[in-house]
């Protein structure tokens, strides 16, 4: 698959958040307004990138050559916890202002299940090195699009009469619903139909 | 009934009332045998974190516990992907990714770090028991929903002459097949917290 075909993917056909429930507890947890839901999208959207190279090297040069494939997982979410950690402190150091906006969200990352699965993914879908990073982008900006998008929707419920059962989370999850309903006008069609 | 395996059940429910690890939920809640599966998963992993968290508790140092707990979650979610594969592969073909996806399942670290860490080990199995059939229940609840309204079935495990399928008379002539589908999944969710909600409000209305 080309880059683009990846980038499409991840972005539309296959949105990690709306297809695939991958990051679902940020989607609802960090997504009240769209400032934070900004800083969080980005800041995954930075991590999968860089996490998907190093989890790809990793496996390759390191896991396949000793025959240690069945160490994956736990290789990988420590690979991420630390990579999420060793981020937050080149950020602290070379840029505040960037700090200052994604600092908070790093730590909860270690734990979205985004990051591990586009990991996983970029295995499971023999991609190369520079298709993972792709791969990670795309994921990451799929997560932002429906994140920054949720927030906005909740910005306007805000200001509208929810029935008391559905307030807070029940509303923001069919929202959710109606969102992946659009969602899926972007099929494999669409992909066929743009590059052929 | 002991109240550390009881709370897990209704009133700490993870998926209804603490919202922790829909993730991996939703994705594997469009049949009820995947829902199974996936729970059984849950609860070796769960049980077997808790109680190493709970024997360590002493010996892991405070700033290194939630690397050594993920260390520790994930040695468990490597052994469920193993078993899975070698006795149930096509179970393990259809949860796919969700697998390994356990270990970043926000409430088993969160039990191992919110209950485990200060509890007694057999306070800490209960913990994880109850939790674990709390999530059981919440996850096969969702599938049911999904799956009877979207393909008019209930699937669960093969035996002898019974191939697994129940099928249900109108409702699989004429499906509703947005409940199998991702957006269903959320729709479902959503509707069943409001639900939730409501019903816990009636009886603190009542109480």
């Amino acid at each position: 698959m080309n880059y683009i075909g990846i980038l499409i993917t991840y972005i539309f056909i296959s949105n990690f958040i709306l297809t695939q429930f991958l990051g679902l507890c940020p989607f609802i947890g960090v997504s009240k307004n769209t400032e934070s839901a900004m800083g969080m999208g980005f800041a995954v959207t930075f991590v999968m990138a860089i996490a998907s190279v190093v989890t790809w090297l990793i496996y390759s040069y390191i896991l396949v050559p000793l025959g240690l494939v069945y160490l994956q997982t736990i290789a990988f979410i420590l690979v991420i916890a630390s990579l999420v950690q060793l981020v937050e402190m080149v950020i602290h150091k070379i840029s505040p202002p960037l700090y200052r906006a994604l600092g908070i969200f790093l730590p909860l990352i270690t734990t979205n299940c985004a990051v591990l699965g586009i990991a996983l993914l970029n295995i499971t879908e023999s991609h190369t090195v520079l298709e993972s990073f792709v791969g990670g982008v795309a994921a990451g900006l799929g997560f932002l699009l429906a994140i920054v998008l949720m927030s906005n929707i909740r910005e306007h419920l805000e200001l509208k009469q929810v029935p008391k059962p559905f307030q807070g989370v029940p509303v923001a999850f069919i929202s959710g619903g109606l969102m992946a309903l659009a969602f899926m006008a972007f099929d494999r069609g669409l992909l066929t139909n743009l590059l052929g | 009934m002991n109240k550390e395996f009881t709370k897990g059940i209704l009133r700490d429910n993870p998926i209804f009332v603490l919202l922790l690890g829909l993730c991996p939920a939703l994705g594997v809640s469009s049949m009820v045998v995947n829902a199974l599966g996936m729970s059984a998963g849950v609860l070796f992993v769960m049980l077997g974190s808790n109680i190493f968290v709970s024997l360590l508790k002493n010996f892991i140092p405070a700033k290194a516990r939630i690397p050594s707990y993920i260390v520790i979650i994930a040695s468990f979610v490597t052994i469920v992907q193993m078993v899975m594969e070698a006795f149930a592969p096509a179970l393990f073909s259809s949860l796919g990714v969700f697998v390994p996806l356990i270990v970043v399942n926000c409430i088993i670290l969160g039990r191992a770090e919110a209950f485990a860490s200060k509890n007694t080990l057999k306070d800490s199995v209960l913990d994880a028991l109850g939790m674990s059939i709390g999530f059981a229940l919440g996850l096969t609840l969702i599938a049911l929903v999904r799956e009877v309204l979207g393909s008019g079935t209930i699937t669960l495990f093969a035996m002898g002459s019974f191939d697994g399928v129940i099928n249900i008379p109108l409702i699989s002539q004429a499906p509703m097949r947005v409940f199998s589908l991702s957006a269903g999944a959320l729709l479902v969710m959503g509707l069943l917290k409001a639900f939730f909600n409501w019903y816990s409000a009636q009886k603190r209305g009542q109480a």
